[in-house]
């Protein structure tokens, strides 16, 4: 086996400077909320760090995933980080198709037993053959390839909680990873797409530490997920002084007010967007004027209308409240009658009496 | 199903039907049952008609009870409009009664909501101080308490939901909608059917009183 380049080479070799490299490993440190000090270490340690093998599984997806990550931020250190890992096996990506294609996933099982990360995106469909690779249903390709894993990342909404293909009538039975993979640690970095920072910060500290980073409630990296988006929006101050955009062409929305009554869910989104945002840090939904539809969420496409706002009752029927007025007062009819005739027999009886 | 999608679903669902039906049976069932008019002469002409005031002039105490009760009657007011300020008044709540009316109309600023619900909830305790050092005013039952907690507790959660303290938000608003829902459920039943019944039985009084020309 020749000599493999540790990252330090290949960050070297692009023409990546030292202080550059500094500077992403204490941003990403600082992100992560790690100590300080752990900066020079994750220098040192990533430096140093032989490419992981890592395993793409693609199952009910978009691609929208792989799409924000190869596009995200080219040509930084993200993106050279991406590029360092031996991604051995990726639908989109990958030059071999075929059979030579399934030989490599296979021969990165076997090389790296044990060892190789696990990255899932989009979700699995219990009725099996809704969805299958190489004649292999997705639920199969996933149990037998995180056999042998060191871990399991899952990208995306899709993998993480489902995402859009759960969505009702969910017509695959589509499932989350963890539902299926109960024996190995799993981490969810969701959002369609996830933020491109979560995934690398996420195998930076694996690299690092050897471990996966402390997560919420909901398996997510708490240093990406720990906060909602509203309490990091810089539109915040018009939602407390009671200024809101009410339509998407009001004076409010060019004024940039708050979009909490166009159905603005970050009030209830935990993800990175307000302060890390997209495409090299130039944006973020609301700041391009649509309200956040909570993509990071478990179940989000089914919390109700994307322009629906958060304090929206789901009332179904809303005739149900006039059947239940009539009810009421027949109810209440019926009781006054019955006590009437009651009072009435009573007198009736009095009067027999005396 | 999270909490929250349970709150503003199914639980906010049920408690205004049970709200709707039973404040109607409540209502129905009482008036059906009051006795026919008085058909002796009223010593005044106008005496009914005089009596319907008396809706309003109990709206505050006589003179004579001023200096005893203005506490629990000041008090007992702020609780009340500052909480119905907040209950139309804000916007969540606005979203929240547009999606089930259609109907809407602008909401104030955030930070007159938080002062508001503050000052609602502070009426409120010094309306439970007032009840536990006076117990033979009051002679309190155990329900009295239990509603006072009912009615609290959507301020208390209200306020650390819109303030993003306490729990997570989503929690907290959930929180907040079930204990809306056990508020609207339990209203009927209770001594806060009072919402209804102060019309009634002012008017009843003073109805009874004109009648014979006494003035209240």
């Amino acid at each position: 086996m020749g000599y493999e380049p540790t990252l330090g080479d290949v960050l070297r070799s692009q023409g990546v400077s030292r202080r550059a490299f500094l500077q992403f490993c204490s941003a990403t440190a600082s992100l992560m909320a790690l100590p300080a000090g752990t900066t020079s270490a994750m220098a040192e340690a990533l430096a140093a760090a032989r490419r992981p093998s890592v395993i793409w599984l693609s199952f009910q997806e978009c691609t929208g995933c792989t799409e924000a990550l190869t596009r995200s931020h080219a040509p930084t250190i993200e993106n050279l980080l991406f590029n360092f890992i031996s991604l051995d096996y990726h639908h989109t990506l990958q030059a071999a198709a075929g059979d030579a294609a399934e030989r490599a996933l296979e021969e990165a099982q076997h090389a790296n037993k044990g060892k190789y990360l696990v990255l899932v995106d989009g979700s699995i469909p219990l009725l099996e053959y809704c969805s299958t690779v190489a004649g292999h249903s997705n639920k199969e390709t996933l149990e037998h390839v995180c056999a042998d894993a060191a871990a399991v990342i899952n990208i995306g909404t899709c993998s993480a909680y489902g995402g859009i293909p759960v969505a009702k009538p969910n017509p695959t039975k589509a499932v989350a990873t963890g539902d299926i993979i109960k024996d190995k640690p799993i981490i969810n970095v969701p959002g369609c797409p996830p933020m491109p920072l979560a995934i690398t910060g996420v195998i930076a500290q694996y690299l690092t530490m050897g471990k996966l980073p402390e997560v919420d409630h909901l398996g997510r990296p708490v240093a990406f997920f720990g906060e909602n988006i509203h309490d990091r929006c810089y539109r915040r101050p018009f939602y407390d002084r009671g200024q809101f955009a009410e339509t998407f062409d009001d004076e409010g929305a060019r004024k940039g007010w708050c979009l909490y009554k166009l159905g603005c869910k970050a009030p209830v989104a935990y993800n990175a967007c307000a302060h890390v945002k997209w495409n090299n840090g130039v944006s973020f939904p609301i700041q391009s004027g649509h309200g956040c539809i909570g993509c990071s969420e478990p179940g989000f496409w089914d919390m109700g209308g994307v322009y629906e706002s958060v304090a929206t009752g789901k009332f179904g029927d809303g005739a149900k409240l006039g059947v239940a007025a009539v009810a009421g007062a027949a109810l209440g009819a019926g009781a006054a009658v019955l006590a009437r005739r009651k009072k009435t027999q009573l007198h009736e009886e009095d009067a027999a009496e005396s | 199903m999270t909490l929250l999608d349970f709150a503003r679903g199914p639980a906010i669902h049920a408690s205004l039907i049970i709200l709707v039906a039973g404040i109607l049976l409540r209502l129905v069932g009482v008036l059906v049952l009051t006795r026919g008019a008085d058909l002796s002469r009223p010593r005044d002409a106008f005496g009914n008609f005089k009596g319907y005031r008396t809706v309003f002039s109990r709206a505050w105490p006589a003179s004579e009870f001023n200096a005893a009760t203005v506490y629990q009657t000041a008090m007992a007011y702020i609780f009340h409009i500052a909480t119905l300020i907040v209950v139309v008044g804000i916007v969540p709540h606005i979203e929240f009664i547009t999606s089930l009316t259609g109907l809407s109309w602008p909401g104030l600023p955030n930070f007159i909501g938080v002062a508001l619900g503050t000052i609602a909830l502070v009426s409120l305790i010094a309306l439970i101080m007032r009840r536990l050092s006076n117990p033979a005013i009051y002679n309190s039952t155990v329900g009295d308490y239990v509603t006072w907690i009912i009615v609290a507790l959507p301020l208390v959660t209200g306020l650390m939901a819109f303030a993003h303290v306490g729990f997570r938000y989503e929690t907290m608003l959930a929180l907040h909608i079930l204990s809306s829902a056990l508020l609207f459920a339990y209203l009927p039943f209770s001594k806060l059917m009072h919402a209804f019944w102060f019309i009634f039985s002012r008017a009843q009084s003073g109805l009874a009183y004109a009648h014979k020309g006494v003035r209240i």
